[in-house]
């Protein structure tokens, strides 16, 4: 059986919008290898990992130090905001009384909204001296890590909760009919049920981590070197670029265009990772 | 409720509507003059557009940031009228001409809790290459030294680097900065951190109330009014660029920023007239 | 203590911490911010780099880079999320193509969006320094929450109700609009709260798109700065811009809630049109 020709009208109608939509990201890498090509013409990729540091203005190309910031400031970010943010989502749709719940979801939306610079500020001038008694200098990693927690719960909690409102209220009655405890209902019925909303929710707050720059320019030290511990100072890749593009001229600039690419890079095998994970564990409901 | 819908939906048109159609009428008779360039100009810029448009009404004055390098390469590839560069101009911009409009120092600061009151060339420089690591070695507490420096390519970092003869690679810092806000506030929230910023920015904020103090350098108290009789030694010029000898509205502009009808402008953003 | 009982301290203790750090930086911007805000400020433009006057000019231009944002990335998104879920196979190429490159581009820095849309909006296309390259470029980053938030939405409307609408006769397109997108509203309500989020927070991209002139923008054309990018500028560039910096934070959050407010209002009585539920 055929579509109608309105389905078939929408399909097209559809399909180009899509394409538009996917072909905005090889506008983007083509723009990052153009910009890039200054320095890979001259410097052989190799460099990048084994130069001495990152001090482009005498020809030190080092980027590693930066990549495993990035790394750990969004591993970390993703470990606190996860079970965070489900739990919140949780709170708002099977545990607080509704008034609360309504109060709550709109707080974290308005959180949502926050400009970087703002989470930044207040990590800068209230969050980085308290750290900074704990241990100097106080913009750390773990400074980065909690700035940027607060930043990506909402991106959990909201998509979460969206995905939980979204299961079947049969599916829960039934659950509850066969005796199951609260928990029991949550655990087993609810989150996996919902379990394709909250690998969404998770993977656009991943990516939201790996693409911040402001805040964690502003609360995480900065210093291009590798982190011995969480009170150490970090540089992410981000960071990098935003820091000293505005001064960068030539082969200096070239390079913070590569950095943008090895973060790319990173992206790139994290979605890909994240998508044989789900293909290997495609569960039906 | 299908009325707010309505309502909304007719809202928007409208302003739609009003913000496609202005354009016609805009591009009649108004001149536009674009800067682009270093952040640490930007405000001032703005500030002597706004008086500017006041004086010839049909210029628009737009001002736009993205770091002295765009200000250079802007200029030259002529996307901007003029540029906005926070330095000298280097050897190998020689190709285009610069007019300083205001004069920026550079002054070291301490945490206000800090006993610490002066610190000799040699001091600092061991503090920064890292020699000496804590604050009782020059008279202040038992405590490590949190060294803040600021990020590849600025200005800012160019002229200290100079001044005290050191390579970028030489300073090993606890903490990179990138503007001179983020400098004076890590500074206040740290007690035993020493970093270096704008004279005037530091000087204002110190008198606002915040934990900062302002070293002396070889003597010299770091202040505005040492920068103006030239006492101070580390100052940096804040220049605006052309690649052509500026003819018309840009003439007019550099002109008048240049003068003393902007010298209270030039104050209120902590910087100091240039000599003319 | 049972399972139950445990998961709910845990819960209820998680929601305290998270609201507890909240309402603490709410009520720092709130303390700092408070006493500057008036009904001139409001409405007067920006005067000595922004330290004094209002910020009337900058929440005309945020208002208009978020217009164009929603108008232009609301549709496509639509669309798309439409696409992948109810007109393409589980594991066809397009959507294999489709949906990680989506997660890739939610994963691209900020700053990065700002010197794309630089390159490609404003010098590219030609449209300069203006409120329609920011809102082109922020319509860029937001599109991939409002995807995979809508085609999640869609995508958990149980098949149920496509079988039912096939059996009525109806077409594709009709149990679109009247059954599956009204069902899918929480999820698209999700969507927008975190895209106009983005949007309205966003800084890096739109230093480099719509500009750093705090002009009354007299058309899409024209450099406008938005509400961040002034927050930006006078905490991080202006030396004495803290006070009207907080200000200008605590008007921004008042109109995300405004705005968040109307976007719930649209969705209820969307909701209400619907076949089903």
């Amino acid at each position: 059986m055929s579509l109608p020709r309105t389905d078939k009208q929408l399909v097209a109608l559809l399909r180009i919008c899509a394409l538009i939509a996917a072909s905005i990201l090889l506008l983007i890498l083509f723009f990052l290898i153009d910009e890039s090509r200054p320095v890979l013409q001259h410097v052989a990729l190799t460099r990048f990992v084994t130069d001495a540091s990152w001090h482009p203005a005498q020809g030190l190309y080092k980027l590693t130090p930066m990549l495993s910031a990035t790394l750990y400031a969004t591993i970390g970010a993703l470990l606190l905001a996860t079970p965070l943010g489900i739990a919140s989502a949780l709170f708002c749709s099977y545990y607080a009384p509704s008034l609360f719940a309504g109060c709550y979801r709109r707080l974290i939306a308005v959180l949502a909204g926050i400009p970087s610079v703002v989470y930044g500020f207040w990590g800068l001038t209230t969050l980085a001296p308290i750290i900074g008694h704990l241990h100097p200098p106080g913009v750390s990693l773990v400074t980065g890590v909690v700035v940027l927690t607060l930043m990506i719960l909402p991106t959990v909690a909201l998509t979460v909760d969206a995905a939980l409102a979204a299961v079947p209220v049969a599916y829960l009655r039934s659950g509850a009919a066969l005796g199951l405890s609260h928990w029991g209902l949550i655990s087993g019925v609810a989150l996996p049920a919902a379990h394709s909303g909250i690998a969404a929710g998770i993977m656009l707050a991943a990516g939201r981590a790996i693409g911040e720059t402001m805040a964690v320019l502003m609360v995480a030290g900065n210093v291009a070197e590798q982190p011995h511990s969480i009170f150490d100072p970090v540089r992410t890749l981000t960071a990098n670029i935003a820091l000293e593009m505005a001064y960068a001229t030539g082969n200096h600039r070239a390079a913070l265009f590569v950095s943008g690419l090895a973060l790319m890079t990173v992206v790139v095998m994290l979605v890909s990772t994240a998508e044989l994970f789900k293909k290997n564990t495609h569960k039906h409901v | 409720m299908k009325k707010l819908s309505t309502i909304v939906a007719l809202v928007l048109t409208i302003v739609a509507i009003w913000g496609l159609s202005r354009t016609k009428l805009s591009n009649s008779k108004i001149e536009k003059l674009v800067l682009t360039g270093s952040s640490t100009l930007a405000p001032l810029a703005s500030e002597i557009g706004k008086r500017f448009e006041l004086i010839h009404g049909h210029v628009r004055v737009d001002v736009q940031t993205g770091g002295s390098s765009r200000g250079i390469s802007d200029a030259r590839s002529g996307l901007a009228d003029i540029g906005m560069v926070s330095r000298a101009l280097k050897q190998d911009e020689k190709d285009l001409l610069g007019f300083t409009i205001a004069l920026d120092g550079i002054s070291i600061i301490l945490n206000q809790a800090n006993p610490v009151k002066v610190l000799d060339k040699r001091q600092i420089i061991d503090i920064f290459t890292g020699k000496i690591v804590n604050w009782k070695i020059v008279g202040g507490n038992d405590a490590p030294i949190t060294v803040i420096n600021k990020a590849e390519g600025r200005s800012t970092l160019e002229l200290f680097l100079h001044y005290f003869d050191l390579k970028s690679t030489d300073i090993k810092p606890q903490v990179i900065i990138g503007d001179n806000q983020q400098g004076i506030k890590t500074v206040a929230g740290n007690p035993d951190a020493i970093g270096y910023v704008s004279v005037g920015a530091a000087e204002y904020e110190a008198g606002q109330g915040a934990p900062i103090k302002l070293l002396p350098l070889e003597g010299v108290a770091a202040s505005m009014e040492n920068l103006r009789n030239h006492s101070f030694p580390l100052s940096r010029p804040l220049n605006l660029v052309t690649r052509t000898k500026p003819a018309g509205i840009t003439k007019a502009f550099i002109e008048f920023a240049t003068s003393i009808q902007v010298n209270d402008l030039i104050k209120a953003q902590y910087f100091v007239p240039a000599p003319n | 203590m049972s399972k139950s009982d445990l998961a709910r301290v845990l819960i209820w203790l998680a929601a305290a911490l998270v609201s507890g750090v909240f309402v603490w930086l709410l009520a720092d911007i709130l303390v700092h911010g408070l006493s500057r805000l008036s009904w001139s400020f409001l409405v007067e433009a920006p005067r000595n780099a922004g330290r004094s006057g209002g910020i009337g000019s900058i929440i005309i231009s945020t208002g208009l880079i978020l217009l164009v944002t929603m108008v232009m990335a609301g549709p496509l998104s639509l669309a798309t999320a439409v696409l992948l879920s109810e007109f393409s196979q589980h594991d066809s190429v397009f959507r294999c193509l489709v949906r990680p490159s989506l997660d890739v581009l939610a994963g691209v820095p900020s700053i990065v969006f700002g010197l794309f849309g630089n390159a490609f909006f404003c010098i590219y296309l030609g449209l300069g320094f203006s409120i329609l390259s920011g809102g082109l470029t922020l319509a860029c980053m937001v599109l991939p929450v409002l995807i995979r938030t809508a085609e999640e939405g869609l995508m958990a409307v149980p098949n149920d109700y496509r079988m039912a609408a096939a059996a009525l006769g109806m077409s594709r397109s009709a149990a679109l609009v009247h059954l599956l997108l009204p069902a899918a509203t929480p999820a698209m309500v999700a969507g927008s709260m975190l895209g106009i989020g983005r949007a309205i927070g966003e800084t890096a991209a739109l230093i480099f798109t719509s500009g750093y002139v705090d002009r009354m923008p007299e058309s899409l054309f024209d450099s406008g700065r938005s509400l961040s990018v002034h927050i930006y500028d006078l905490s991080m560039n202006v030396a004495g811009g803290d006070a009207n910096a907080y200000s200008s934070a605590l008007v921004l959050i008042i109109l995300l809630l405004v705005i968040n407010s109307i976007t719930l209002r649209l969705a209820k009585q969307w909701l209400h049109k619907s076949v089903a539920v």
